[in-house]
């Protein structure tokens, strides 16, 4: 059996025994790793989510369990201090010796800091390790303790201090980035591009300081600020330090491996090191007299060893390093590829800018017009799979190269045909490094789930960037094999939703236990088809989440919301957000009774927290004598029209919105959809109630009302499209009605309407001629259904206490007695309560 | 939070030494769950009507520690009865208690008979 010796536990190290298992068994070779650190590899990549959560955890990259499943011998917080390569052996700090067959420097790098004078000051901090954030961040707590504002500065405009100084910036420190290039990330971006991803970063707060030198770091003990000429001075008092990196090669140096001038240890392609048995990867390898510091070449370098070390002395790294990369910036899209900057003036640029939504795309093309060598992508970054796949492979480019940028003018069609058109060896996920004919085999024998396909060939389990992308090679591949690709509730029914919205209407059926037993498969059914069936009963027969009781999603089931203590929350409806005093009073009372957190909800209501499951109909009880009736805050259904004062008050408003919020707010409550959905009413364009970011959205204009519709804020904000202009109230209401309906019936499980408007086919043109023109013949039925189910309303809480049975009451925590859950506990806040934070 | 999580322990039939009587079946919602309380510990018992069986697990998930399984959603995974945690959807096998979305916690399970209409729980 021979011996691997591995320096280094970083990504690539990690990765390198990862691969190296994948291959071989354990029992073939002994491998023992070091690392330096306290604890194993993590993900270094996302450090900086570690200043939001602090779950070192979360990052790692394999728990020490898989070490030793996979009888890796780990020896973390022990650093090799000498190699001597005549007796292959190796010496630690603490004096121990190993002997090696084979030895894997993945030492990494460590933080470049500059020799400005006084650089070593209290309050100068570095970003590499999770021990350099918790110092970071105790500084922080340290120094905002101390009452002032605080100031702190990033060194270093690139990738890795930008992404530090949003984190600084969110622990509420005044955050500056000094970058002494004339733009940030000057590897990957141009000025334009810089300018763009400056503004933005700049709306986001923090300051952006170009072109600085900086000469010295002032202050006694700790920093007080940085000098950047005689009379230029920025007064900081702290500094995080992200000005690029140097290969750890410090070992190599001293047993007397090739080292290049500039640091890093020289390897081959095979790489190698100038020692046979030593082999370098990572950040610390000098390959083609560069230094990769990019996850995906590290990956790559790792796998080439393995393949050396277990007799493939083919395996090579290619000629051509890709370093592309995408990423997303404090929720900015950034992107370059290939010969982004085009020094060499090889190639033709194409430019789009747009400065009012801040985008910036270009594109470099050869000087033929026939392939494209690189490009750039801010503030949008959607099409970077797509140019990044026709760069790699040399693909052919559209007559118009603009059409990448631009898509297709004048035409429906796609600029850039399907992903089938890629080649089989085009590399889809770059992190694991697999191809487009892996992903499509595995489709062709069957595997036909992202999950699977994860698991089969591990493309999208690590930056998870090509998820789309593969989501996509699956659904075409099916489609070019004559499969219908069909979007199926789960294992129990092989119909979409609409379908079953369908079969349920025409064929009566009243139950979930007749659905299954006539439709679907099995005997249990699930928690993801349950739900689906209690939302179309409601959507169908106005049922409340009283009804099918078992089946009903967890909020329905006891019509409240349940949170994260297993507690709930309570919201009564104020319909418009109009309230008096009176109203506000009682609540008041209600929230004290029962020693309540109370807070106003984004939707301009007020909600209750910490309602244990017990007290909820003892609450509701109150609220509903008062007046008040359930607000629905916990079901797939319409949940608030948020409105502004309008013409009532506002000397802006062209007409009376809250009126027409509080009118169209009652039609809709209650009314249960595929997912949630929220409207708004404006009084005039200002748009102070945000319709436009509401499923539905009202505006006043000139000469009647903007019907707009599939809004969103959430993950992927969405501003409503028009679907109809200056129209009356009545109008307003009877497209919304269609539009609504329409949604109900079509949707999928789960899906808002700005998700099913970005789906459906025609998108926002189909839906008009859909409610306006009726193109479909639906409108009838459409006016109908909706009108059934805004006459059968009723409020499901008045229904629930009226119907409570003492014997069996579901809101009672144990069957066998009256307690409580005695396992909830509060702590205080602001003068509130709060649940105690999880573990 | 773990000593929580020690109190639960998988219980086979074969080593229950004490049938605990928690409730009439009546008490239990048809196709649906509800929590027991023995002796300070919490038990989630559920009732799949449409099969004629009973399960019986934990009342806390062990996924973020609250007392909140008899809530969940009860169904299946491939023939496996289970039941889905009411604040992350994790789902538990019923019969062994084991996590069905390959994380690595799991839950104890106990025996559930009826009797002359009552529901038992098996117990040491």
């Amino acid at each position: 059996m021979k011996t691997i010796l591995v320096i280094g536990n970083g990504m690539v190290g990690y990765k390198f025994c990862e691969k190296l298992m994948a291959k071989t068994k354990s029992e073939d070779y002994k491998v023992v790793v070091f690392g330096e650190e306290p604890r194993p590899a993590y993900d270094r990549v996302h450090l900086s989510e570690y200043f939001a959560d602090q779950n070192a955890e979360r990052l790692s990259m394999a728990p020490r369990s898989w070490y030793e499943e996979n009888k890796i011998e780990l020896i973390t917080n022990e650093r090799v201090t000498d190699i001597h390569r005549g007796s292959k052996t190796i010496t630690t700090i603490s004096d121990k010796e190993y002997t090696y067959d084979y030895l894997v420097l993945a030492t990494g790098s460590s933080a470049f800091v500059p020799p400005i004078p006084g650089v070593e000051k209290e309050g100068v901090f570095v970003y590499r390790t999770i021990e350099d954030l918790d110092a970071t961040m105790a500084y922080v707590a340290k120094i905002k303790a101390e009452g002032s504002p605080k100031k702190a500065a990033i060194l270093g405009g690139g990738l890795l201090g930008l992404e530090a100084g949003k984190a600084i910036l969110d622990m509420g420190v005044e955050t500056s980035v000094v970058e002494f290039a004339p733009r940030l990330m000057p590897r990957q971006l141009d000025n334009d591009a810089s300018k763009v991803l400056q503004r933005k970063l700049e709306d986001l707060g923090i300051e952006i300081l170009l072109s600085k030198g900086t000469q010295n770091i002032e202050g006694d003990k700790a920093i007080t600020g940085m000098k950047f000429s005689e009379d230029e001075t920025l007064p900081v008092d702290m500094l995080l330090v992200s000005a690029g990196i140097r290969p750890r090669d410090e070992l190599a140096k001293t047993c007397g491996l090739d080292v290049g001038t500039r640091g890093g240890i020289v390897v081959t392609n095979d790489m190698k090191t100038s020692d046979d048995s030593i082999y370098a990867i990572g950040e610390c390898a000098l390959l083609n007299h560069m230094i990769y510091g990019l996850v995906a070449p590290g990956y790559d370098m790792a796998g080439v060893a393995v393949d050396q070390i277990l007799g493939n002395i083919e395996a090579a790294m290619p000629t051509s390093i890709d370093m592309s990369t995408k990423l997303k910036l404090s929720g900015i899209d950034v992107a370059s590829f290939g010969d982004a900057l085009n020094e060499n003036k090889e190639s033709e640029s194409i430019v789009y800018e747009n400065k009012f939504q801040g985008i910036y795309k270009k594109i470099n093309v050869s000087k033929d017009g026939k392939k494209l060598l690189g490009g750039i992508l801010v503030g949008d970054a959607s099409d970077y799979n797509m140019l990044h796949q026709i760069f790699l492979n040399g693909m052919k480019i559209p007559e118009n190269p603009e059409d990448l940028i631009l898509g297709a003018r004048g035409g429906e069609e796609a600029s850039f045909g399907s992903a089938l058109d890629l080649p089989d060896s085009a590399v889809v996920c770059s992190c694991e490094a697999v191809t487009k004919g892996d992903i499509c085999c595995k489709v062709e024998e069957g595997v036909t789930t992202m999950k699977g396909i994860a698991s089969e060939t591990k493309a999208t389990t690590g930056c998870g960037g090509c998820k789309p992308m593969v989501n996509d090679l699956i659904k075409e591949t099916l489609k070019a094999q004559g499969v219908v690709v069909k979007e199926i509730v789960c294992e129990h029914f092989e119909y979409s939703r609409q379908e079953l919205y369908e079969i349920v209407k025409i064929k009566g059926i009243k139950t979930y236990d007749e659905l299954l037993a006539t439709y679907g498969k099995g005997k249990l059914g699930c928690e993801t088809c349950k739900p689906v069936a209690a939302s179309l009963f409601a959507s169908i027969y106005a049922d409340t989440g009283n009804d099918h009781n078992v089946i009903q999603d967890s909020n329905d089931k006891f019509l409240a919301n349940i949170q994260r203590n297993g507690t709930y929350s309570v919201v009564p409806r104020v319909a418009g957000g109009e309230i008096t005093p009176e109203q506000l009073i009682i609540l008041g009372q209600i929230g004290k009774k029962y020693d309540l957190y109370t807070k106003i909800t984004g939707g301009a209501r007020i909600d209750f927290f910490g309602a244990e499951l017990h007290e909820l109909p003892l609450i509701w009880k109150d609220l509903i004598d008062a007046g008040f009736e359930s607000g629905h805050a916990y079901g797939k259904s319409l949940r608030t029209v948020k409105s502004c004062v309008g013409s009532t008050w506002c000397r802006y408003g062209m007409d009376e919105s809250v009126s027409f919020a509080i009118e169209i707010e009652n039609r809709y409550k209650g009314l249960r959809s595929p997912h949630k959905i929220k409207g708004g009413v404006s009084g005039c364009i200002r748009e102070c109630a945000e319709a436009r970011g509401k499923d539905f959205g009202i505006i006043a204009v000139e000469g009647g009302w903007n019907l707009y519709i599939g809004g969103n804020g959430g993950a992927t904000p969405r501003h409503a499209e028009l679907l109809a202009e200056k129209i009356t109230n009545e109008e307003v209401i009877k497209y919304t009605d269609r539009f609504l309906m329409y949604y109900i019936k079509t949707a999928g499980p789960l899906v808002r309407t700005a998700a099913w408007l970005d789906k459906i086919e025609g998108g926002i043109e189909h839906v008009k001629d859909v409610v306006i023109k009726d193109s479909l013949g639906l409108c009838e039925e459409l006016d109908k259904d909706m009108a059934g189910l805004v006459d059968a309303y009723k409020c499901e809480w008045k229904e629930a206490i009226e119907n409570i049975d003492e014997q069996n009451n579901r809101f009672a925590h144990f069957v066998n007695s009256t307690d409580g859950d005695e396992n909830i506990e509060f702590v205080s806040l602001r003068d509130q309560k709060m649940p105690k934070l999880w573990s | 939070m773990n000593s929580i999580l020690e109190q639960y322990k998988t219980l086979p039939e074969s080593e229950v030494t004490t049938w605990f009587k928690a409730a009439p079946v009546s008490k239990f919602p048809e196709n649906g769950g509800a929590c027991v309380k023995i002796e300070g510990k919490q038990i989630a018992v559920f009732n799949f009507t449409v099969e004629g069986k009973w399960y019986a697990s934990q009342n806390v998930c062990p996924h973020k520690m609250e007392m909140v399984l008899s809530r969940g959603m009860i169904g299946e995974d491939c023939g496996t009865p289970k039941i889905a945690c009411p604040l992350h959807k994790k789902t538990f096998s019923l019969e062994t208690g084991e996590n069905l979305n390959g994380e690595e916690y799991s839950i104890a399970v106990y025996p559930v008979k009826v009797e002359d209409g009552f529901v038992y729980i098996g117990t040491n």
